[in-house]
């Protein structure tokens, strides 16, 4: 089974809609393709579209959320995090105001638009502000429980949204918690991290590199702030060696803060995969991530890396 | 209260606001005096609010955009018992609720942090359409600088206002003519302000900004109106000291001795003669 990330979202916020009665989705002109047109149609009286104006939009949020409501601003990525930038920090995260900031689009899942329209920077503006969460989930499962999450958390929180297909890779029992990594597969020579679309790839490469003998340990890192500081301890402590994955900047994205966390705590080299500091470009969506430095073969490559590196 | 006590109350103010920054030994004075009488008028003739429930669910909103003018909301604050008087004197010292900026987290009564300009029009579209969600009767109040008019975001607020013909919102401009670096001809000039907010679809109602009855009137008639109004009141930066008005070196110069006591013996005289 397999699914858009932004039609998840949509469908989430639908449901979601009956039971939070201040629950309030705001949109710029966007709406078709973040899906939260969904929510629109169900909630007419309750879904505001601000047009091309990403930074009243926000702002206008925040007012919203100091009068109790629960605002959710969807976009793209890059409009949230960076035209918007200055509300986001001076209005919603200083005031630490019940926003939650769906950025879609992210990474190079716009893979036609080209980098005008990507985003690997939004982990990096998100993370340096203090009070916002980060979520990136990966699949069908985590991607819904993170909205219903980010719903009932107190405060801002900025979720990271995929135009792409996700497929379901976890039961939805799953114990889905906010700040808390998932052990996809258990290994001791080396272990990957990942968040969000890439996860597919570092999946294929723990199944590859079990043909040539390494055990990795995989874990899905749903939050990306706060990070999982236990479950990354321990990996380090078990492993010895850490390899990342994210489909952002290699700087300020999930693998800045895992080799930021790790040493000061369990020092061991981190080997990060991600966008390696330059602009995506458009084409067709995996030639482009591999073209970034984004697929199985560069986690596998990292991964042997890591482990020399012990 | 009374015009006469109203116009009182704004001088006063003034005064309390020169001692503060004076103190503080940085702060914005001119911006601060420009919007005196609208504040007061506001908070005493308006604004629905209960200082020991500063987060009563159905008060009015008040939305400083101007957030430098923050001297002004605080000595109004105060005086509405939102907190001791004697707090004035910490303003932009470590540790005090008075932040340099309004911050909404620190300081009771203040509605939204506010310093960034060009924010806070926006704002109050979100809080008057969480009004109308939730069909509450209570009002937001914005006000905004004529400099900070400079920021295209305002203009966003402009046309939602318009497009969601936001009748339970209130913008007043108080246009003093001067920002920072220059006066507004100077640095970026707003030609027909007027004419702009009526192409962007919004009536406008005009009045002097010092003049606190046909503040009040004014202010009235916005909120009777069926439709959105946005309120230019013509203001004079640094009003009532006459060596600072008009003068954008009195944004925000720190008050040295000799101009605090001639600024005090003006203001005093003027406020003996109300």
């Amino acid at each position: 089974m397999s699914k858009p990330q932004r039609l998840i979202f949509g469908e989430t916020l639908v449901e979601l809609g009956s039971s939070v009665e201040n629950l309030i989705v705001c949109d710029a002109d966007v709406s078709g393709s973040t899906q939260t047109k969904l929510f629109g149609t169900k909630y007419p009286e309750r879904f505001f579209n601000f047009g091309i104006a990403e930074g009243n939009m926000v702002s206008a949020a925040a007012g919203m959320a100091s009068t109790g409501m629960i605002p959710v601003v969807s976009t793209f990525a890059l409009f949230l995090a960076l035209r918007a930038g200055d509300p986001v920090r001076s209005l919603v995260a200083y005031n630490k105001l019940n926003v939650k900031i769906a950025g879609g689009y992210a990474g190079l899942s716009d893979f036609a638009d080209g980098a005008s329209h990507q985003t690997i920077e939004d982990m990096g503006v998100m993370q340096a502000i203090p009070n916002i969460l980060v979520l990136c989930p990966s699949d069908i499962t985590t991607t819904k429980k993170a909205v219903e999450e980010m719903i009932k958390y107190e405060g801002p929180v900025y979720l990271r949204l995929s135009r792409e297909a996700i497929t379901q890779e976890y039961d939805e029992n799953i114990n889905f918690e906010i700040g808390k990594g998932i052990t996809v597969n258990d290994g001791s020579d080396v272990t990957i991290i990942g968040c969000g679309i890439p996860m597919r790839f570092a999946r294929c490469a723990v199944e590859q590199l079990k043909t040539e003998g390494i055990n990795a340990r995989l874990i899905d890192m749903p939050t990306v702030k706060p990070l999982d500081s236990k479950i990354i301890a321990n990996a380090a402590t078990e492993t010895g060696a850490i390899v990342t994955v994210e489909e952002h900047n290699i700087f300020g994205g999930l693998g800045s803060s895992v080799a930021s966390l790790i040493s000061e705590t369990n020092p061991i080299p981190v080997v990060k995969v991600g966008v390696s500091d330059k602009y995506g470009e458009s084409g067709k969506y995996e030639e482009i991530l591999a073209r970034a430095g984004i697929s199985t073969e560069e986690i596998i490559k990292a991964v042997k890396k890591a482990i020399s590196l012990k | 209260m009374t015009t006469k006590e109203l116009q009182k109350t704004a001088q006063e103010l003034r005064l309390t606001v020169l001692e503060m920054n004076h103190k503080a030994g940085s702060g914005h004075t001119g911006g601060s005096y420009s919007c005196a009488e609208i504040t007061t008028v506001l908070y005493e003739q308006f604004m629905n609010i209960d200082s020991s429930n500063p987060k009563l669910e159905t008060r009015d909103r008040f939305v400083l955009s101007k957030g430098h003018a923050a001297p002004t909301l605080y000595v109004t604050l105060a005086r509405k018992g939102f907190f001791d008087k004697e707090i004035l004197g910490t303003l932009r010292q470590t540790g005090s609720i008075l932040q340099g900026h309004p911050c909404m987290s620190k300081c009771p009564g203040v509605d939204m942090s506010m310093g960034s300009l060009g924010l806070g029009a926006s704002v109050g579209v979100g809080m008057a359409l969480s009004a109308r969600v939730k069909n509450e009767k209570w009002r937001t109040y914005v006000i905004c600088g004529d400099g900070e008019l400079d920021e295209g975001q305002n203009w966003e607020a402009f046309a939602s206002i318009a497009k969601w013909n936001l009748s339970n919102l209130t913008v007043i401009i108080d246009k003093n003519n001067v920002q920072l670096d220059g006066t507004k001809e100077e640095i970026m000039p707003m030609n027909d302000l007027k004419g702009k907010l009526n192409a962007f679809g919004l009536k406008t109602m005009e009045c002097n900004g010092h003049d606190c009855e046909e503040l009040e009137s004014t202010i009235k008639a916005a909120n009777e109106d069926n439709d959105a109004v946005v309120i230019i009141a013509h203001t004079v930066k640094g009003k009532g000291v006459s060596f600072m008005e008009g003068q954008a070196a009195w944004h925000g110069k720190p008050i040295n001795a000799e101009d605090f006591a001639n600024a005090e013996a003006e203001l005093t005289a003027t406020l003996n003669n109300l």
